[in-house]
């Protein structure tokens, strides 16, 4: 009968307790107020604008922590939320547009836990204060709008080709195309073979008719590039809204989650994200001079503009293109390696952009970005809501050949240059409608209540576990205790190193786990009284009932472990965060409500003459 | 605690009538009464705003029925001064705009403006789906259930199992209909984590009931089942014990908002408990079960063959 580990499981049992404290060890230290600054321009901020900045705070009377400048961000930690709004709003005044100044919590875990990995849990909106939106695509819009299209890019096609027709008309989700004769369906037949793959071909009865219908990989790339795009745009405008860490991702086929830590002002959250963007391509006007316009001498049929450098620029009155026309546009290099954008036309804008380019070779032409922002402001206490719009040039390239469909815009400065192009050309495209179909907004003073809350409870709940393990088994209570701390901090380890969110809900599960967890310790010891009550001796009684406890806990925990995991799938948001807890509490417990009380009693009980347990 | 030898197993009538009287009346209470659906299943939203001082509820109540919110809910969260204001879904308005007039018509009650603690909007599609997903949750549950068990043990113990794990759901659901509390979220959750508590607890002696079966070969079915309670029954109650001793903790100081999921909870174990003593067993003694159902299959040779533990 031995009741020792080998040293291998000994050093196991300590070596995971001290991860366990390790990676615990940073959810302990608190958060420091901060602002963060970062460039809204595709180059980063260079230290001399750093020190600009630290400068600005100072001379202005804030009393700065810390000031760190690390890979082209700026973090300045201050003493209290309150000089955290002021700085933010001087910073904003002073920097303008082309900084982005965001409110954030900086951990304030020590350097040598940083270098080892070890990070702080990410606290959930309902803890730390936020807003959580549910966007819906409208499909359906995103659809109709391509077979509008396609409607349109047909008939112009059948204008080019001169092919004769009466109608082209959409009925029921077909695009009916009425020829003239019947004679002509064989060249409408080659036509739509080589520019119209993605319909798929119907011949009714009526021999001079074609009925198109967009295919149904068709349909599910136009679904998904409603999607994406949607996103694109919204992580734009979540950008001007000054959040440290927005969370943007797609939920289900349709939707998206937008979540927001920190902000507080939904009506302006809501405005921003529901800005509405185009963008127009206008030639330059090379013949007059720029200096005079901006002396109020603008010449007819020009407009004056200005890029995001504020520097002004003359364009032609006249609109080549429109955003809705533009289909798709992403980045990437040329022929020789330089950064580039791809952008798609559909058919309308392919002829115009055809005709004006053919006239206009080596002639710059520009990109006008147009946003709609909608603000509330308070005009004599009455709440006005007013539409703004802004116009800002963000390309200007030079034609240097025929095109029209696609084409290519480079001469761009860097990669990151061509992707954020590429982006506000997709934002400013015709993007499908999206609805707000769920809102969760917790303000910062329920978080830190949650928080405190959770805590105490979890305090009290442990506490009371703890004391009646020690009242009803004594000494071996005492270990199912060490054990129970040793499992809390597994628990916050492994949430902390798979950088989950903790939730209220969360800090139940880990409640709910205390009590649970003594279970495995509760059936081993009612096992070894048995074993003593039927005559064992101490010694064998513990390896028995260790023993034969082991298999209970394993059937009793894979059980719940089941329940745990389909919880988690089904679950949403907050609730799958108490999965989470349950799960990795569930798995935990059994180590060491197990392994670590085994441990504990070979040390104290092992290889000696036992004439009594304490238990 | 000493061994106990209660006849759990001869007096089962009792517990089952009891059992059956309860679920009645929680089914009749569901089916009549039906649950108090929170928002986020029924879609709708609800505001919950801090006053400075005690809020007065029936100006409240009047501000919002002059400025068209006829449908509005408005009670106190907590304390007197935090107010929770709960809107069915209106067809045709966004719900900036929502959030925005009702706001308007808290500030028109108070001088300070009221501060808002929490804002929730969930449109009746996302509701649906909600619902949905949960019960799916619940579905998957039952049927993962009965699969594992019937492989570790036998099929009987399976539907045992079941029978005592929804008879707990059943009661905890018809507990919330009868009190008209309400049912969220995090209430489905917590009755998620009941399913695995009492789950739990039923295994456990099952799993006794098992070992008994394969040792004590000369005793009766109930003899063993009986055995096998009491003999776990020390276990049970502590178990029960420090869980509610965490539970109430939650209770008392977890906050309004985990309070319905700490009530659904509490209930739950007092009953998940109760039935594992009292139903699952019983359950699987009036399907029949037998000594044979869990012997081991002999290998060649005569050798038991005891890799099932």
């Amino acid at each position: 009968m031995q009741n020792r580990f080998p040293l291998w499981k000994n050093l196991l049992v300590l070596i995971v307790f001290l991860l366990g404290i390790i990676y615990a060890l940073p959810n302990l230290y608190g958060d420091d107020p901060s602002v963060q600054v970062s460039s809204t321009r595709p180059t980063k901020l260079a230290q001399e604008q750093a020190n600009q900045i630290e400068s600005a705070i100072k001379t202005a009377g804030f009393a700065v922590k810390d000031f760190e400048f690390n890979d082209g961000l700026v973090l300045a930690r201050l003493n209290s939320a309150d000089d955290q709004l002021k700085v933010a709003d001087l910073l904003r005044d002073q920097l303008g547009d082309d900084y982005n100044v965001a409110l954030n919590l900086a951990p304030t875990t020590p350097t040598w836990l940083r270098s080892l990995g070890a990070e702080a849990m990410y606290l959930g909106l309902d803890l730390r204060g936020g807003v959580h939106f549910l966007l819906e695509v409208d499909m359906d819009a995103a659809v109709k709008q391509a077979e509008d299209r396609y409607n349109d890019d047909v008939r112009l096609a059948l204008r080019t080709e001169k092919m004769r027709y009466q109608s082209v008309s959409k009925d029921n989700g077909f695009i009916k195309v009425k020829l003239n004769s019947a004679d002509d369906k064989p060249a409408l037949l080659t036509l739509l073979a080589k520019d119209f793959r993605t319909l798929d071909v119907t011949e009714p009865s009526e021999q001079e008719q074609v009925w198109l219908k967009l295919s149904e990989k068709e349909v599910r790339d136009i679904k998904k590039f409603a999607v994406a795009q949607n996103m694109t745009t919204l992580r734009n405008r979540v950008n001007e809204l000054g959040v440290a860490e927005p969370v943007i991702q797609q939920q289900g086929e349709n939707r998206i989650v937008v979540q927001l830590p920190g902000v507080q002002d939904t009506t302006r959250a809501k405005e921003i994200l529901g800005t509405t963007a185009t963008l127009e391509y206008r030639l330059v006007d090379t013949e007059h001079d720029v200096q005079n316009a901006v002396e109020g001498h603008v010449p007819v049929g020009s407009r004056l503009y200005y890029d995001r450098k504020g520097s002004p620029i003359l364009l032609d009155r006249r609109v080549i293109v429109t955003g809705d026309q533009i289909v798709d546009a992403s980045s990437g290099v040329d022929q020789d390696g330089r950064p580039s954008v791809n952008i798609s036309l559909n058919g309308v804008g392919a002829a115009k952009m055809g005709k004006l380019t053919q006239a206009n070779v080596g002639k710059p032409m520009a990109v006008v970005f147009i946003e709609y922002k909608v603000e509330t402001k308070s005009v004599n206490g009455q709440k006005v809501r007013h539409k703004q719009k802004v116009e800002k040039v963000i390309n200007v390239a030079t034609i240097q050949g025929v095109f029209s469909h696609r084409f290519q815009t480079t001469g761009l400065d860097s990669p990151q240059e061509a992707r954020n192009l590429s982006l506000l050309l997709r934002a400013g495209a015709l993007a499908a409608p999206v609805d707000i179909v769920e809102e969760r907004t917790v303000g910062p003073s329920l978080g830190q209540d949650n928080i405190n809350k959770g805590m105490l409870s979890f305090m009290v709940g442990f506490a009371l576990v703890a004391v009646f393990m020690v009242l009803y088994y004594r000494l071996c209570g005492i270990f199912a205790n060490i054990a129970l701390v040793f499992n809390v901090f597994i628990i916050l380890a492994v949430l902390s190193m798979l950088q989950a969110t903790l939730t209220l809900p969360g800090i139940a599960g880990i409640i709910l786990t205390v009590g649970m967890s003594v279970d495995a310790n509760v059936l081993i010891f009612e096992r070894i009284k048995e074993e003593i009550r039927n005559g064992n001796t101490p010694q064998s009684a513990i390896y028995v009932g260790f023993e034969k406890a082991f298999a209970t806990i394993l059937d009793s925990n894979i059980t719940t472990l089941l329940v745990a995991v389909m919880l988690f799938g089904f679950g949403t948001g907050s609730v799958k965060g108490f999965a989470v807890t349950l799960m990795i509490g569930i798995v935990s417990s059994m180590f060491t409500a197990i392994t670590g009380t085994r441990m504990i009693m070979n040390w104290i009980y092992g290889n000696r003459r036992v004439e009594k347990l304490s238990i | 605690m000493k061994i106990t030898n209660i006849n759990f197993i001869g007096n089962r009538n009792i517990a089952l009538i009891f059992s059956a009287v309860l679920s009645i009346i929680a089914i009749a209470s569901l089916a009549v009464r039906g649950l108090e659906m929170g928002i986020d299943f029924t879609g709708g939203t609800l505001i919950e705003v801090g006053y400075q001082q005690p809020a007065d509820l029936t100006e409240l109540r009047n501000t919002l029925n002059t400025e068209g919110f006829s449908d509005a809910t408005v009670q106190n969260f907590g304390t007197t001064k935090d107010v929770l204001i709960r809107l069915k879904p209106h067809e045709g308005v966004s719900s900036v705009d929502l959030s925005n007039k009702v706001l308007e018509a808290v500030n028109k009650t108070t001088k300070e403006p009221a501060i808002v603690h929490r804002v929730e909007f969930v449109g009746p599609q996302v509701g649906d789906d909600l619902a949905e997903d949960g019960f799916l949750a619940l579905l998957y549950s039952a049927i993962g259930i009965l699969i594992y068990v019937a492989w570790r043990f036998e099929w009987k113990f399976s539907v045992g199992a079941i029978i005592a794990t929804f008879h707990d759901v059943i009661i905890t659901l018809g507990l919330f209909s009868v009190l008209g509390l309400e049912f969220d979220l995090t209430v489905l959750a917590a009755i998620l984590a009941l399913i695995g508590y009492s789950l739990n607890d039923t295994i456990v002696i099952y799993d006794r009931i098992r070992e008994d079966f394969r040792h004590l070969r000369n005793k009766t079915t109930e003899e063993i089942m009986n055995s096998a309670i009491n003999v776990t029954l020390s276990r049970t109650i502590i178990t029960s014990l420090t869980v509610f001793l965490a539970l109430v903790s939650l209770f008392f100081l977890g906050g309004q908002v985990i309070h319905n999921f700490s009530i659904a909870l509490l209930f739950g174990v007092v009953f998940g408990t109760y039935s594992s003593i009292f139903i699952a067993s019983p359950a699987v003694l009036l399907l029949g079960i037998s000594a044979e159902d869990l012997m081991v299959p002999l290998k060649e040779g005569g050798e038991l063959m005891d890799d099932r533990p």
